[in-house]
């Protein structure tokens, strides 16, 4: 019970990311099997969009990290 | 019973004046040393030639890519030529320090006020060690000088909360310290500004203070609040990958010490190139942004 706090911080916070980088990956996928040529441009593309949806998830687990350990 | 202590605040090594320097900053300080050395070094044997060679041959491959890169944001203008140092500046500085944060050596070598340099038996994290309590399974390393601090200061030492001496690390990734992301985030933010009244004079500001109407003006304030964000947003992101890495590298080596840590050494690598090619992209972005004219 004294983890709670930094457990949900995390737990809860990592849910939008984990759906956001799902969709991104999937709207990648689309994109690169309806124009094989373009797949330079769309995995650039995703992967800025990824690093974005992650760094939500990593303020997470920073909340998380300052509520166990500080 | 073995612990396991996380610290993110930087420990002071020494201090030059009055400032007192964190390991992170010398961190950074040493890898600037080398990467300027370095370049100077290469910078002076090299030939005009169509058919480069070796380190000249490394170079203008790395130069190549990276003003390819911003060419590819920035258009083949004279905006770009003048974004080109800063940015080339921000990925190379935040790649060597990411990488380099994996380096063995990193937060295992410590320093305790004690003669010698102390090698304590840690998994390779920032401010976190492997406490053993009752006995003491350090290594004291008599013949190794602590001669890479050229200025001369006293050696402050962290004393942990338990009774024993775990000493300060020497060397400390530096984007695993909140101060230096900021600083980096404040100088994007600034330079962002900068360029905006430079290319823009002053019709930059009618971003911020546009006057033809309430809700424009409540806009451009939103603008500015945007800009506070961005600081945050850079240096948050930035932080917290390379922190958040470092811990979980300590975690796995605390849980199975050498074969769990290992795949996420390759993960780590890979973040911290994604993150310095986030940064310098999206500092480029919100440049390209500023500096052209914008059509609302």
């Amino acid at each position: 019970m004294d983890n709670l706090p930094s457990a949900l911080a995390i737990g809860l916070g990592a849910l939008g990311p984990g759906i956001a980088i799902g969709l991104i990956g999937k709207a990648a996928l689309d994109a690169t099997g309806r124009n094989p040529e373009a797949s330079g441009k769309i995995q650039t593309a995703m992967i800025l969009g990824l690093a974005f949806a992650e760094a939500v998830a990593i303020y997470a687990l920073v909340i998380a990290l300052l509520l166990k350990f500080v | 019973m073995a612990e396991l202590h996380i610290a993110i605040k930087p420990e002071t090594l020494f201090h030059i004046g009055g400032l007192p320097i964190s390991n992170t900053l010398f961190t950074s300080f040493v890898i600037t040393a080398v990467l300027l050395v370095f370049l100077a070094a290469a910078g002076s044997t090299l030939k005009k030639t169509d058919r480069p060679t070796g380190i000249q041959n490394f170079l203008e491959m790395v130069v190549e890519s990276l003003v390819a890169f911003i060419e590819s944001i920035a258009g083949k203008t004279a905006r770009a030529v003048t974004f080109t140092p800063l940015i080339a500046g921000f990925f190379v500085f935040v790649l060597l320090n990411n990488w380099a944060d994996l380096l063995p050596g990193f937060d295992t070598i410590r320093y305790t006020g004690e003669p010698g340099v102390k090698l304590v038996q840690v998994p390779n994290i920032p401010g976190i060690s492997k406490v053993f309590a009752e006995t003491t399974t350090e290594e004291v390393i008599e013949t190794v000088q602590q001669d890479n601090a050229p200025v001369s200061a006293t050696v402050e030492e962290e004393h942990a909360p338990e009774e024993q001496n775990r000493g300060v690390a020497i060397f400390r990734g530096a984007n695993t310290d909140i101060n230096m992301t900021l600083a980096l985030a404040l100088i994007s933010v600034i330079a962002t500004q900068y360029f905006g009244l430079r290319f823009q004079k002053a019709g930059y500001l009618k971003k911020y203070f546009d006057f033809s109407g309430p809700i424009q003006f409540f806009v451009g304030l939103l603008e500015i609040l945007s800009e506070i964000s961005k600081i945050l947003s850079y240096a948050f992101r930035l932080f917290g990958n390379i922190f958040a890495g470092q811990v979980l590298l300590a975690v796995m080596g605390f849980l199975i010490p050498v074969l769990l840590p290992s795949p996420f050494y390759g993960l780590e690598i890979f973040v911290g190139f994604i993150q310095a090619l986030v940064f310098s992209m999206l500092s480029l972005v919100y440049f390209n942004m500023a500096a052209e004219s914008h059509h609302g």
